[in-house]
C-alpha cells in the first residue's frame, strides 16, 4: 500500500509544471532526417547548446505537428520533401503560425537502380509509365488494363525479362514524388492523356497516381536498405529509391539511365536529371527569442560547411544547390523572410 | 465383454507402433528445422554485429599546443586541429591541397574526443608532446575490417627503373609483373599504372617519393584491386594513404567501449548505445512503477474480494481483450490522453512508461490472478480458521506463495515492453536524441527505436551497428527471462 502512495506522490511531482524547453524541436520528413539531424549533431557540438531532438515522422505528419500551434509544446522545425501546401498553409495561419521561415535545404534524386549484375537498360518516362501504371492507353488511345508482362512488351529494344519493380508503399513521400516526377510526365506523352489532362483535370490525374497492383510493382516498405538487400539478391528486378542510398552502395547497384541521363551528384544538381525534387525546412520565427538557439541553429543549417558544395552534408548524401541559388537561400534564411501564401499549391 | 485372451493381431499393432515411431520423427524433424532457423538468424546477426565491437585508431605524436588549448577552458580545446596537425607531421610527403583533405578525411569528426577526455583528467599534459589516439572514419575503419572490395599485395620480384617524364613517371625494365590500374608503391611513394607501351610503364603519382631510386627485388611491391575504382566505396589514393598507415605500423584495434558509452550520433564510428540503453530503463522503471502495484493490487481485488457479478464478468472480458489490443492503439492513447490532454512533454520517458505501463497491464493482473488462483485454498482457509482477517490472510500467507508466478508474469510484460516500438512512435520517442537522458523529463529513445532508426540510415556501418544493437537487446532480454526463471526456481512451492 505504501508503493501504491509513493507511486501515486513520485507521479505527481513528475508531472508537475511544465519546465520552459530548453532544446530545439523538429519533426517531419525521413527522406530530410539524415541531414538534418546531422546538422544538429554539429550544432550540439560547437555552439554549446543542447543538441536540437529531430524527431522522423514524415512530411506530412510533420506539417500536421508543426502547424498545431505556436509555443513551446509545438515543435519549432519541420522537415518536407514537398513544399508546403497551401491548405497546411492556410491551417497554420488559423492556429496562430503565422510567421513560417522557408529553407530550401537542397534536392533529393530519386533513382531507378538495379544491381551491377544486371545488364545496363535506358528507360525514357513514358516507358517508366507504360510498366507502372495500372491503366495505359492502347493504340486507338483507349485506357486499358496494363497488358505490359515483359520489358520487351513495351519496346523491343528493351530485354525479355519480366517487368519487377520494388518500390515504396503509397503513405510514402518518395512514391508520391516518384509519381509526380516520372509518372506523370510519361503519361503526359501520350497524346490521348494530353487531351485528357485538358479536357478533365481529376481523371487524367487518376490515371498517373494509379500504380498497377497484379505484382509487377512490388511494394517493398520505407526502408530503402532493403530494397537495396532486395536488389543486391534478385539481378532481373529494378529498384526505387533515394539518391544517397544509390551513392552509399555504389559498389552493388548502379542507376539506370533515364531519357539519356545517368544518375550522379553533377546532372542532379545541373538539373539534367529530371527525378530530383527539392528538400526544405520550415522554421517557425514566432519560437525566436523564447526557444534558445533557434537562430543560431538556421545559420548553422545555411552555413557554407554545412550546405556548401563541400560542405558535411553533401557527405552525406545531399545533393547541394548551385551557388546563386545557394546563396539565395542563406539570405533568406538569415533575414528570417517570413513565406507568403501566393505560389503556394 | 471383450475378450483379452484373444491374441492381438501383430500386424496391428506393428502398424500402430510404426505410427507413434512416424508422430516421434516429426516431432524432432519440426524441432530440427526451428532450431536451424534460430540458430542461423542469431549467427547471421552475430557475424554483421561483431565488427561493430572493434574500432581502429592511428597512434600520432601530437603537441598539446598551449596556443589551442585554453588552460582554464580545457574541454573547448582544439583538439581535432591538434591531431590533424599530428597527421600531417606523419605524413611529410603529402603536399598538395587536395591529398591533404583526403588524408584528414580519413579521421573521425569526432577523432579529438578521446584527447580531450585524456587531456581534461590530466591538464599537466598541456605543453608537452605525447602519443594520442586517433580514431579513424568509418569508412577506414571498414576498410581495414576488410569489409571493402579487397586489395591485394604482390611483393616485386623484377628490377625496374623510374624516371620522371613530364608531369607523370616512366618504369623502365623487367616489367611483366605490371598491369594498366595497379599501384606501384616504392620509395616511400606510391604510382599507378596508367598504361602501358613500349618504352615502358607510364605511372601517375598518387603519394610522392622520397627518391627516385631504381627499384631492386623485394623493396617496392603492387596494390591490386578486386574492383576498379568506380565500384570501391574507397579510391586509389586513400587505400594508398591508408595502406601506408598500416606500413608505418600506426594503426590499432581496439575493443569499441565508444558503442556503450556514449549517445546517438550521424557518425557510425561515433554512434553509441548509452542514450538508448538509459532511455529503455528509464522507461522500464516508469513502467514498473506504476503497473507492478496497480496490477496486483487489482488482481487480488478481483480474485479475493470482488463479488461475482456481471460488472466483474463485464471487467474481466475487458482486461482479457486489453492484452490482445495492437499496442499502436496505447500510443494513440498516450498521444491524446496524456500529452494532448495533461500537457505532458513529447519525447520523454515518463509518458513512455506511462504508454508502456498501459500496455503490460493486462498481462500483470492475468498473471497474477492465475498465480493467486493457483496457491491451495486450504492455506487461506487455515489462516482464517486460527482467527486471521481476511486481509491478513492473503497478505500473510497468500500472496507471498504467489510472488514467483507474479514475478514471471511481470517479467514477461516488461520484456514485452522493451521490445515495443509502435506506441512509442505516436509520442515522439522515435527521434535522433544525441544528449544521454538524466531524468524521467529529458527527451529519449529506446533499444528497439534506435535498432529502427539506424536500419534506415545510408552508410553501410550502420548495417553492422544495427546488428550490434539488436545484439545488445537480445542479451537484454535473454538476462531478463533468465531472473524470470531463476525466480520461479528459487521461489517456487509444490504442493
Amino acid at each position: 500500500m505504501n508503493k501504491i502512495l509513493l507511486t501515486v506522490s513520485a507521479l505527481a511531482l513528475f508531472a508537475g509544471p511544465a519546465m520552459a524547453r530548453e532544446e530545439i524541436r523538429i519533426v517531419g520528413s525521413s527522406t530530410v532526417y539524415p541531414f538534418t539531424t546531422a546538422v544538429a549533431e554539429n550544432f550540439g557540438k560547437t555552439s554549446g547548446m543542447k543538441t536540437p531532438v529531430v524527431e522522423s515522422t514524415g512530411t506530412g505528419g510533420g506539417l500536421k505537428l508543426f502547424c498545431a500551434g505556436a509555443g513551446e509544446a509545438h515543435p519549432d522545425f519541420t522537415n518536407a520533401s514537398r513544399r508546403i501546401k497551401k491548405s497546411e498553409f492556410e491551417d497554420c495561419a488559423k492556429n496562430g503560425v503565422t510567421d513560417i521561415v522557408e529553407i530550401k535545404i537542397g534536392f533529393d534524386g530519386l533513382t531507378l537502380a538495379a544491381s551491377k549484375e544486371a545488364p545496363a537498360i535506358k528507360l525514357t518516362k513514358q516507358q517508366i509509365f507504360m510498366a507502372l501504371a495500372r491503366q495505359v492507353p492502347d493504340k486507338d488511345g483507349k485506357l486499358v488494363d496494363n497488358p505490359y508482362k515483359m520489358w520487351s512488351d513495351i519496346d523491343a529494344s528493351l530485354p525479355a525479362e519480366k517487368i519487377e519493380v520494388l518500390g515504396p508503399p503509397p503513405t510514402s513521400g518518395t512514391r508520391d514524388s516518384f509519381a509526380e516526377l516520372a509518372l506523370e510526365v510519361g503519361a503526359s506523352k501520350f497524346e490521348s492523356l494530353a487531351a485528357m489532362k485538358k479536357a478533365d483535370v481529376k481523371a487524367y490525374d487518376a490515371v498517373w497516381k494509379a500504380v498497377r497492383e497484379d505484382g509487377a510493382y512490388v511494394e517493398a516498405g520505407e526502408n530503402d536498405n532493403l530494397i537495396v538487400q532486395k536488389l543486391q539478391a534478385n539481378p532481373a528486378a529494378l529498384g526505387i529509391f533515394g539518391f544517397s542510398f544509390l551513392e552509399e552502395n555504389s559498389s552493388t547497384i548502379k542507376g539506370l539511365e533515364i531519357d539519356g541521363v545517368v544518375p550522379s551528384y553533377e546532372t542532379v544538381a545541373s538539373g539534367d536529371y529530371k527525378l530530383a525534387r527539392p528538400l526544405y525546412v520550415y522554421a517557425k520565427k514566432q519560437h525566436v527569442g523564447t526557444i534558445p538557439g533557434m537562430a543560431e541553429f538556421v545559420a548553422e543549417y545555411v552555413s557554407d560547411k554545412a550546405i556548401g558544395a563541400d560542405g558535411y552534408l553533401s557527405d552525406k548524401g545531399l545533393i547541394t544547390l548551385p551557388g546563386d541559388a545557394a546563396e539565395k537561400s542563406r539570405a533568406m534564411a538569415l533575414a528570417m523572410d517570413v513565406l507568403k501564401v501566393d505560389g503556394l499549391k | 465383454m471383450t475378450d483379452f485372451s484373444k491374441k492381438l493381431d501383430p500386424a496391428l499393432v506393428a502398424k500402430r507402433y510404426a505410427s507413434e515411431r512416424r508422430f516421434r520423427a516429426y516431432g524432432a524433424v519440426a524441432l530440427a528445422i526451428s532450431v536451424l532457423f534460430l540458430v542461423y538468424l542469431i549467427v547471421d546477426i552475430a557475424v554483421k554485429a561483431w565488427p561493430s565491437f572493434f574500432e581502429h585508431h592511428i597512434v600520432l605524436k601530437v603537441e598539446l599546443d598551449p596556443a589551442r588549448i585554453d588552460p582554464a577552458q580545457v574541454q573547448k580545446g582544439d583538439f581535432n586541429g591538434i591531431i590533424k596537425d599530428g597527421l600531417r607531421a606523419a605524413f611529410p610527403n603529402v603536399t598538395t591541397r587536395a591529398d591533404s583533405k583526403k588524408l584528414m578525411a580519413q579521421l573521425s569528426t569526432g577523432t579529438g574526443d578521446d584527447l580531450r577526455i585524456l587531456t581534461v583528467a590530466n591538464p599537466a599534459m598541456i605543453g608537452t608532446t605525447v602519443n594520442a589516439s586517433a580514431l579513424l572514419s568509418d569508412d577506414a575503419d571498414l576498410y581495414f575490417k576488410g569489409m571493402h572490395a579487397p586489395t591485394l599485395k604482390t611483393p616485386g620480384q623484377t628490377n625496374l627503373q623510374i624516371a620522371k617524364d613530364g608531369e607523370n613517371y616512366l618504369f623502365t625494365g623487367d616489367l611483366s609483373q605490371l598491369v594498366a590500374g595497379q599501384i606501384v608503391r616504392a620509395n616511400g611513394g606510391a604510382f599507378r599504372i596508367t598504361s602501358m607501351e613500349p618504352g615502358g610503364a607510364k605511372a601517375e603519382v598518387l603519394l610522392t617519393p622520397d627518391t627516385l631510386n631504381s627499384l631492386v627485388a623485394g623493396n617496392w611491391d603492387i596494390l591490386s584491386f578486386a574492383a576498379i575504382e568506380v565500384d570501391r566505396r574507397i579510391d586509389d589514393r586513400a587505400v594508398v594513404l591508408l595502406e601506408a598507415m598500416r606500413d608505418k605500423g600506426i594503426v590499432e584495434k581496439h575493443f569499441s567501449w565508444r558503442f556503450f558509452s556514449s549517445g546517438d550520433s550521424r557518425e557510425p564510428e561515433l554512434a553509441g548505445l548509452r542514450g538508448a540503453i538509459t532511455g529503455s530503463l528509464l522507461t522500464v522503471v516508469m513502467t514498473l512503477l506504476l503497473s507492478l502495484p496497480l496490477g496486483i493490487a487489482a488482481a487480488i481485488y478481483l480474485e479475493e474480494f470482488a463479488p461475482k457479478n456481471n460488472w466483474t464478468q463485464f471487467i474481466e472480458v475487458n482486461i482479457n481483450n486489453l492484452a490482445a489490443v495492437p499496442s499502436i492503439i496505447f500510443g494513440l492513447l498516450g498521444l491524446a490522453v496524456f500529452i494532448g490532454f495533461f500537457g505532458l512533454p513529447r519525447s520523454v520517458p515518463l509518458v513512455g512508461g506511462l504508454v508502456l505501463a498501459l500496455l503490460v497491464l493486462p498481462t500483470i493482473i492475468i498473471a497474477s490472478r492465475a498465480a493467486l488462483n493457483a496457491v491451495p485454498p486450504s492455506i487461506k482457509e487455515a489462516a482464517l480458521g486460527v482467527g486471521a482477517s481476511h486481509l491478513q490472510a492473503i497478505f500473510h500467507h497468500v500472496l507471498p506463495l504467489a510472488v514467483p508466478g507474479i514475478l514471471t508474469g511481470t517479467i514477461l510484460g516488461v520484456a514485452r515492453a522493451l521490445g515495443e516500438t509502435a506506441p512509442l512512435l505516436m509520442i515522439g520517442m522515435v527521434a535522433f536524441i544525441v544528449d544521454v537522458p538524466n531524468g524521467f523529463r529529458d527527451a529519449a529513445t529506446v533499444l528497439p527505436v534506435q535498432i529502427y532508426l539506424w536500419s534506415d540510415l545510408p552508410e553501410i556501418a550502420f548495417q553492422s551497428r544495427t546488428a550490434a544493437a539488436i545484439i545488445v537487446l537480445l542479451v537484454v532480454l535473454f538476462c531478463l527471462n533468465a531472473i524470470a526463471i531463476y525466480l520461479r526456481k528459487r521461489f517456487e512451492r509444490r504442493w
